[in-house]
C-alpha cells in the first residue's frame, strides 16, 4: 500500500516536476489540521480546508447573511419549531453517491450521536431530522433556536457521503469524502493536506484551480519567507507586524476583514474562591478597569493599526453592535472617580495570560495604563493549554483570552454569560440577562433580536464580567498573480473563482 | 605501536557478543525507567489533554465522553500499566489529536528527522575535522586563531537566528531555496536535498565546533608523541606524518564523539524542524507536549531513549574494535 502510494506520488511529482503546475495553489496556514471529520474536528485551519473539501447546507456572504449552498431554499415554521429545506437537484458526493434527503438525515443523525462528535451542543436545539421528500429534510426542534441555520454553516451542516462514513466509523478522516469543489489527495500529517479539483462538482465551472495545497507554518517569519519567495500563493493570519511589508511588495497583494470575533478579559465573578477579590466583587472596579484602557491607541501600539477598537462581543462594523454603547475613550479621572466610590484608592489583582509575545505586550501596555487609574496588575504569562484549564477550573481572578467568534450574535454570548452557560467560567449570572438572551434566540425576527440584543448588551456593560478589549482582523497575503479572492469575515479561504495567473 | 599487541580475530569476537547482550540487558530497566519518568512527569503538567484538545470548544459533556473514552479518569497505576501492556504488545495508542496510531506517526516522522541528522553530521564533520587538523598543525597561527573563531561562532549563534538569516538572504533575497517544507527522497530526491541543505547546515555548524575543538586538542596530544618524532626522524613529509600517522590515532575520540553527537542532533532537531518546518521527530514532540497529547509523547521520548542507549552502544563497539587494548578490558 505505501509502495503503491509512493509510486503514484513518484509518478505525480515527475509530472509536476515540469512547470505544468499553473493552475497548484499553495496556501500557509498557521497550524495543521486535527482529525478531517467535520463532526469531530475542532481546529480553525481544519475549517479552512473544510471550505475546499466540504460542501454546507449553507453559507455565508460576505455580509455574514445566510446563503443557499447544498440547499436551496429554507422556511420555518411560524411557531419556530419546524424548519424545512430543499436540497440541491444533481450534487454527487467525491465518491459517486447521490447527495439526497436520506444522506443529510444520516449527516445530522451523526453528529448528533457519533460518541466522538463535538457538534452535539451546537445542535442540541433538534429534536430530530426526517426525509420529507427525495430532496428535502424537516428538521423538528425542541424549542425555537434562530442560530440554527448558522450553525449549518459551519461544520455541523457539512454533508459527508454516508458510504464512506458508514464504512470508516469514527476514522473517517483518515480519508474524508464529500462534496465540495476538491477531494481529498493525501494527508502528511505536519506537513502537507492536498485536493485535487472534483470533476462532477455541481458548480465546476467556477472551480478554476485544478489543485491546492494546504501548508501549516506556525512562524509568521517563515510563513511570510515563503510567500515572498514564491514557494506559496497564499498566507493566512500575516502577523501585524508584517502587513506593512506585505502592502509595500510590489509582488504581493493582501486582503482583509474584521474578524467574527472578539478579545477579552474574563474575570472571576464567581467560580470558586479566587472569585472573592474586589475587582470579581464589585462592578464599579470592573468598569474603572475598563474606564482606564485606551482601546485605540492599544490597536496603534500591538496591532499597527490592523485590528479594530471594540467594547461588545460584536465588532462596530457588525449590524449587532449597539451603537448606543459606542467604544469608550479612555477616561482616567473618572476610573479614579469609581473607585473612590467604590471605596477604594489602589487595587491589586492577578491577571492570567496566553504566553506568546502579541499578547504578551498587549497585556504590557494595558498593566501601565490601568496602573495610573490604580491597579497594580501582576500579570502571569501561561502557557496555553494550562491557562485554558485554570481558567476553566476558576484558578484565576482575571484571564485574557479570545473567541473566534461565530456567524450568529448567539455563538458571540448565550454560552459566555448565562448562567448555565458552557463556556461560561467566570461563573457571571443574572437571570435578566438569560431571559433576554432566551428570547433572543427563540425568535427570527431579526429587529426582536436585535433590541433584546441591545438590552442583554446594556446590562453586560454594566455588570461587566467580561471586558471586551477589540477584534481580530483577518489579513492574507497573496502573490499578485492570484485573482477573485475575497476576504470575509469568517476567515476562510474560499476558493470558487479563484484563478492564479501564473 | 597501537594496534601490534594483539592478533586480529577476524571470526567474531564472543566476548564482544557477550558485552553487547550485557549492554542490552542492562538498558531494558533504563528504558522503564524513563517510561515511568516520563508518564508521571506528563501527569504533573498542569492542564487537561482533552481541554487542551478542545481550544474553544469545550462543551462539558463531549470533554467528559472524551476524558472516558481515552481512559483518562484511571488512576494514575492503571492508566501506565495500560499503556505499558500495550507497548508490550507492540501497541502504542492513538494520538489524541489527529486519531492516528502513534507507531505510524513515529514511522512517518523518524525516517525525516534520521535524513536530517545525517545531512547535518555530513556539515558538521566537513567543517569540523578539516579545520581541527588545521588549528592543531597550525597551532598559535593566525589560522589557528580563525579556526576559533569560527568555532566559538557555530556555538554561540543561535540555531534559530542563523536559520532565520539563511531564509532570508537564501529564499527571499537569492531565490535559491525553498524557504521551509520537505520532500521524501523518494519522492523527489533533488527537492528533497534543496529542501534539506539549510537545516542541516545550520544544525551542522552547532556540532562542528564541538568536533572541531576536540579533533585539535586530540591531534595536539597525538602530534607531541614520540612515534611522530620518530616518524619525522625517518624523514617522512609532514603531510603524511599528519594524515597517517596523527590523524589516525586522533579519530579515535573524535569517532566516539561522533557517535554520542547523534544525540544532540535529535536534540538540536526539535529547533531546527520548528524554524524550517520540517514534519520530523523534533517537531513531532514539541506539537505533542503543547497539546497534552501524552501518547504520541510518551512513544516519542522512549523511542528516542532507545536511540540514546543505541547511539551509545554503537559507540562503545566502535571503541572497541579500534582499540584493540580495550579488548582486553571484556
Amino acid at each position: 500500500m505505501i509502495t503503491k502510494t509512493l509510486l503514484s506520488a513518484a509518478a505525480l511529482g515527475a509530472l509536476l516536476a515540469i512547470p505544468a503546475s499553473a493552475s497548484e495553489l499553495r496556501i500557509g496556514l498557521q497550524d495543521d489540521a486535527d482529525v478531517l471529520d467535520p463532526h469531530q474536528s475542532r481546529t480553525f485551519v481544519g475549517r479552512i480546508v473544510y471550505t475546499g473539501l466540504c460542501d454546507k447546507l449553507v453559507d455565508l456572504d460576505k455580509d455574514v447573511k445566510i446563503v443557499p449552498q447544498l440547499a436551496t431554499d429554507w422556511t420555518t415554521s411560524d411557531d419556530g419549531l419546524k424548519l424545512v429545506m430543499n436540497l440541491r437537484d444533481g450534487v454527487v458526493f467525491h465518491d459517486g453517491t447521490p447527495l439526497d434527503a436520506e444522506a443529510v438525515v444520516y449527516n445530522i443523525d451523526r453528529a448528533m450521536t457519533l460518541p466522538e462528535s463535538r457538534r452535539k451542543s451546537e445542535l442540541s436545539s433538534v429534536e430530530k431530522i426526517e426525509a420529507t421528500g427525495p430532496l428535502q429534510v424537516t428538521f423538528t426542534l425542541k424549542a425555537p433556536d434562530a442560530s440554527l441555520l448558522a450553525q449549518l454553516t459551519d461544520r455541523a451542516g457539512m454533508i459527508l457521503s454516508p458510504t464512506a462514513a458508514k464504512a470508516s466509523g469514527a476514522d473517517f478522516g483518515a480519508n474524508p469524502i464529500c462534496s465540495g469543489p476538491f477531494k481529498f489527495v493525501e494527508r502528511i500529517s505536519q506537513d502537507r493536506i492536498v485536493l485535487e479539483k472534483f470533476a462532477d462538482y455541481y458548480d465546476a465551472d467556477r472551480v478554476k484551480i485544478d489543485r491546492v495545497v494546504y501548508l501549516p507554518i506556525p512562524d509568521t517569519t517563515v510563513r511570510l519567507a515563503n510567500l515572498r519567495s514564491g514557494e506559496l500563493d497564499m498566507i493566512e493570519r500575516v502577523a501585524a507586524s508584517d502587513v506593512a511589508g506585505v502592502r509595500e511588495d510590489a509582488n504581493l497583494t493582501s486582503q482583509e476583514s474584521v474578524g467574527l470575533g472578539y478579545m477579552a478579559i474574563y474575570v472571576n465573578i464567581k467560580n470558586g474562591d479566587r472569585a472573592a477579590n474586589p475587582v470579581g466583587q464589585d462592578a464599579r472596579i470592573r468598569q474603572a478597569f475598563s474606564l482606564a484602557i485606551d482601546r485605540e491607541a492599544l490597536n496603534q501600539v500591538v496591532f499597527e493599526g490592523t485590528a479594530r477598537a471594540g467594547n461588545q462581543p460584536f465588532a462596530p462594523t457588525s449590524p449587532w453592535f449597539n451603537a448606543a454603547l459606542p467604544v469608550p475613550a479612555r477616561d482616567v479621572e473618572a476610573a479614579k472617580a469609581l473607585l473612590a466610590e467604590a471605596g477604594v484608592e489602589r487595587v491589586s489583582i492577578e491577571l492570567q495570560h496566553a504566553n506568546n509575545p502579541v499578547v504578551t505586550q498587549m497585556m504590557q501596555v494595558i498593566q501601565s495604563m490601568v496602573a495610573e487609574a490604580g491597579f497594580d496588575v501582576s500579570l502571569q504569562a501561561t502557557e496555553f493549554a494550562t491557562l485554558l484549564s485554570e481558567q476553566t477550573a476558576g484558578n484565576f481572578q482575571m484571564s485574557r483570552s479570545d473567541w473566534s467568534g461565530r456567524p450568529d450574535p448567539d455563538g458571540n454570548l448565550h454560552q459566555f454569560v448565562t448562567c448555565e452557560g458552557g463556556i461560561n467560567d467566570p461563573k457571571y449570572c443574572n437571570p435578566e440577562v438569560d431571559t433576554l438572551l432566551n428570547e433572543a434566540r427563540a425568535t427570527s425576527d431579526v429587529a426582536i433580536r436585535k433590541q433584546k440584543y441591545d438590552a442583554a448588551g446594556a446590562i453586560l456593560n454594566r455588570d461587566m464580567p467580561i471586558i471586551y478589549l477589540g477584534h481580530q482582523t483577518y489579513v492574507f497575503g497573496m502573490d499578485k498573480g492570484i485573482e477573485g479572492f475575497q476576504a470575509y469575515p469568517d476567515g476562510m479561504i474560499r476558493l470558487k473563482d479563484v484563478t492564479d495567473a501564473d | 605501536m597501537p594496534g601490534a599487541a594483539h592478533p586480529r580475530d577476524n571470526q567474531g569476537n564472543p566476548s564482544m557478543l557477550i558485552h553487547i547482550a550485557k549492554r542490552i540487558l542492562v538498558a531494558l530497566p533504563t528504558l522503564l525507567i524513563v517510561s515511568v519518568l516520563v508518564f508521571s512527569l506528563q501527569k504533573l503538567l498542569p492542564g487537561d489533554p482533552v481541554l487542551a484538545l478542545a481550544g474553544e470548544e469545550r462543551d462539558p459533556a463531549t470533554l467528559a465522553a472524551l476524558r472516558e473514552k481515552y481512559h483518562l479518569n484511571d488512576p494514575f497505576l492503571m492508566q501506565y500499566l495500560r499503556w505499558l501492556g500495550g507497548v508490550l504488545t507492540g501497541d502504542f495508542g492513538v494520538s489524541l489529536r489527529t486519531g492516528q496510531p502513534v507507531l505510524e506517526l513515529i514511522g512517518q516522522k523518524l525516517p525525516v528527522t534520521i535524513q536530517l541528522a545525517f545531512m547535518s553530521m555530513f556539515f558538521a564533520l566537513l567543517i569540523g575535522i578539516p579545520t581541527g587538523i588545521l588549528a592543531a598543525v597550525k597551532k598559535g597561527t593566525v589560522l589557528d586563531w580563525l579556526a576559533n573563531v569560527i568555532a566559538l561562532s557555530g556555538l554561540s549563534i543561535p540555531n534559530f537566528w542563523l536559520g532565520i538569516m539563511l531564509i532570508l538572504l537564501v529564499s527571499v533575497q537569492l531565490g535559491w531555496l525553498p524557504a521551509s517544507g520537505y520532500e521524501s527522497p523518494f519522492v523527489d530526491p533533488l527537492r528533497s536535498f534543496q529542501t534539506m541543505l539549510m537545516p542541516s547546515f545550520v544544525l551542522g555548524t552547532g556540532l562542528a565546533a564541538t568536533l572541531m575543538r576536540h579533533t585539535r586538542s586530540a591531534m595536539l596530544g597525538v602530534l607531541s608523541a614520540d612515534y611522530i618524532r620518530t616518524a619525522r626522524a625517518k624523514g617522512l613529509g609532514s603531510r603524511e606524518v599528519i594524515m597517517t600517522h596523527a590523524f589516525r590515532n586522533a579519530l579515535l575520540p573524535v569517532i566516539t564523539l561522533t557517535a554520542l553527537l547523534f544525540g544532540e542532533l535529535l536534540a538540536g532537531a526539535v529547533l531546527t524542524e520548528q524554524i524550517f518546518t520540517i514534519p520530523g521527530f523534533g517537531k513531532l514532540i514539541v506539537d505533542a507536549v503543547f497539546n497534552r497529547d501524552y501518547a504520541v509523547v510518551q512513544g516519542v521520548v522512549l523511542c528516542t531513549a532507545m536511540g540514546f542507549l543505541l547511539m551509545n552502544l554503537v559507540a562503545d563497539v566502535l571503541y572497541v574494535l579500534l582499540n584493540p587494548r580495550m579488548r582486553t578490558a571484556l
